[in-house]
């Protein structure tokens, strides 16, 4: 990470929520390029909306998130629930190929060349021989590889992983892992939410820990201390119906 | 009675049979396809609600101009329209999924065709639009079909790729492209257009079975979608060549006669396929060694 790099992400003063009750309340972080960032928080902290945030898909109620003018697939980003038909007759071979979808567009065929990069890509994840299998018959680890193999050829320079992690075998997670830290050294920016301690201490060089409001922001290790955790596990989660409106100043 | 007389000769000696040939091959090409995707986007149902949407159209283009081939076809593609694209806007702005919104206007267009139905009093000659009259497409509904098989076969080759997506993963789509929202409008036109297709030769009650019985038979056997595509519409084709015939041999109507066919098809492959009743519960091949 160059200490200099200009932030690419920036929350400004940032509230995301559903119908009013904040999820992520007054957040205020710069992110750098090319940082991997962990997200880390207790289970309501708002981890995954602040990355349905960045992705696009939800409009902040309050305040803004500045992104560098990207073009459309320039964030990639892996939702932790798939909304992936599971029993639609496809191939793996063809769900990996569609993360080419900024060179081939609606109509572009698969040249010779691109065949040869989604094979890399599935040989990267260890998923080379699945080609002509079908999704539906692929196991849970297996799935997480292909969607991993896809995010490879997406080739985006910002990649947001909603708890990617979740039910993986402990293999599986070392290669993944592997293929972060590798996107890592090519410079890209990655949010990645992730719950294992460990994980987060031996890998992720920079830290964001949510409890809605921002606990904590920088170096892991100065992140992820027993006092900064203590004060996250004892912020509320709970939405209160009768909140009343909230006080802090929106103006930035 | 020789194997010619059987299967040839009805087609060979009447000119009605060889139009309504003509018309269900146009409708395995095209409204088939559309059915396959219609089962793959869990829309099968939706399928049958729209196909009561038009209803109102097409009896206010009756109610107009009598039974005009046009004015019935432009009502019934309108009324789905408006229907599907009400239904469509309710879902992307309200919290309401899909299925509600859409059965909510469906009831409405359905009871609205009722109503005007009525007015006219005299409904025998409306039987037309409820079962359909394969037996006796004159040259301009033909027209009309193989039109519409003909645009419907272009605009799923357009939005293959898209619809696919939109199919199995749509947050992928619209994470990478703005296509989804013309994927899946898109789809509908070409719905409504095969319903409407479908509803002149088999009646609006009966179009939806050559769309989505074939699509589910062809799920049972096929692991790739192209071969799915392939082996609905020839199970739709075989199903209304087979339907023709009986209805001609044993003087039944035709339009029962080939949606009855499709089931057979259903059925059978319901026993027989891969993906069937029985295959989990024959006793079981040694396995694999990997």
């Amino acid at each position: 990470m160059q200490p200099f790099a200009p932030p690419v992400i920036r929350f400004d003063n940032l509230t995301l929520g559903y119908e009013r009750h904040p999820a992520v309340h007054h957040l205020s972080a710069a992110i750098p390029a090319g940082a991997l960032v962990a997200v880390v928080g207790p289970n309501g902290a708002g981890k995954s909306t602040l990355l349905k945030g960045v992705a696009g898909e939800l409009r902040p109620i309050g305040g803004h998130i500045h992104l560098p003018d990207l073009p459309r697939g320039g964030i990639a980003y892996m939702p932790q629930r798939s909304e992936m038909d599971h029993s639609f007759p496809v191939s793996v071979f063809d769900m990996v190929a569609m993360g080419l979808w900024r060179e081939l567009g609606p109509f572009g065929g698969v040249s010779r060349a691109q065949r040869e990069r989604v094979g890399h890509a599935l040989e990267a994840v260890g998923m080379s021989g699945f080609e002509a299998r079908p999704i539906g018959s692929l196991s849970g680890g297996q799935l997480q590889r292909a969607r991993f193999a896809r995010l490879v050829l997406q080739d985006a320079p910002i990649i947001l992983l909603d708890e990617p992690f979740a039910a993986i075998d402990t293999r599986t997670v070392e290669d993944l892992v592997h293929l972060i830290l590798h996107w890592h050294v090519e410079g890209r920016t990655i949010l990645t939410v992730v719950h294992d301690f460990e994980q987060v201490r031996s890998h992720f060089p920079t830290c964001l820990l949510l409890a809605r409001e921002l606990v904590a922001f920088g170096p892991t290790a100065q992140v992820m201390t027993d006092v900064m955790l203590a004060r996250a596990r004892h912020l509320s989660e709970a939405f209160d119906e009768n909140a009343p409106e909230c006080s802090v100043e929106e103006a930035a | 009675m020789s194997l010619y007389e059987l299967l040839i000769g009805p087609f060979v000696d009447f000119g009605f049979m060889r139009r309504a040939l003509a018309g269900c091959l146009a409708l395995s090409l095209g409204a088939t396809p559309v059915g396959v995707f219609l089962l793959l986007r869990r829309m099968s149902l939706m399928g049958d609600a729209m196909s009561h949407a038009i209803l109102p159209g097409a009896a206010l283009g009756y109610l107009a101009f009598g039974l005009s081939l046009g004015a019935m076809t432009i009502g019934g593609i309108v009324a789905g329209l408006v229907v599907v694209f009400a239904a469509g806007l309710v879902t992307r702005a309200s919290i309401l999924k899909e299925d509600a919104s859409l059965a909510a206007f469906y009831l409405l267009s359905l009871a609205a065709g009722v109503m005007i139905v009525s007015l006219r009093g005299r409904n025998l000659d409306l039987l037309h639009v409820l079962f359909g009259s394969v037996l006796a497409l004159d040259n301009n509904s033909l027209l009309l079909i193989a039109s519409i098989t003909t645009v419907t076969l272009l605009g799923l080759a357009l939005l293959f790729r898209p619809l696919v997506l939109e199919c199995f993963d749509p947050a992928f789509l619209r994470a990478v492209s703005r296509l989804s929202p013309v994927a899946h409008y898109g789809f509908l036109v070409l719905v409504v257009l095969n319903l409407v297709s479908g509803f002149h030769a088999l009646g609006t009650l009966m179009a939806v079975g050559i769309m989505i019985l074939p699509a589910a038979a062809g799920r049972l056997w096929a692991r790739n979608l192209p071969m799915m595509l392939l082996l609905a519409s020839a199970f739709a084709l075989g199903s209304s060549v087979v339907g023709l015939l009986v209805s001609y041999h044993a003087d039944v109507p035709a339009g029962p006669a080939i949606v009855l066919m499709c089931g057979l098809v259903y059925f059978a492959s319901l026993l027989a396929a891969p993906g069937g009743l029985l295959a989990g519960r024959l006793p079981a091949r040694k396995h694999l060694e990997s």
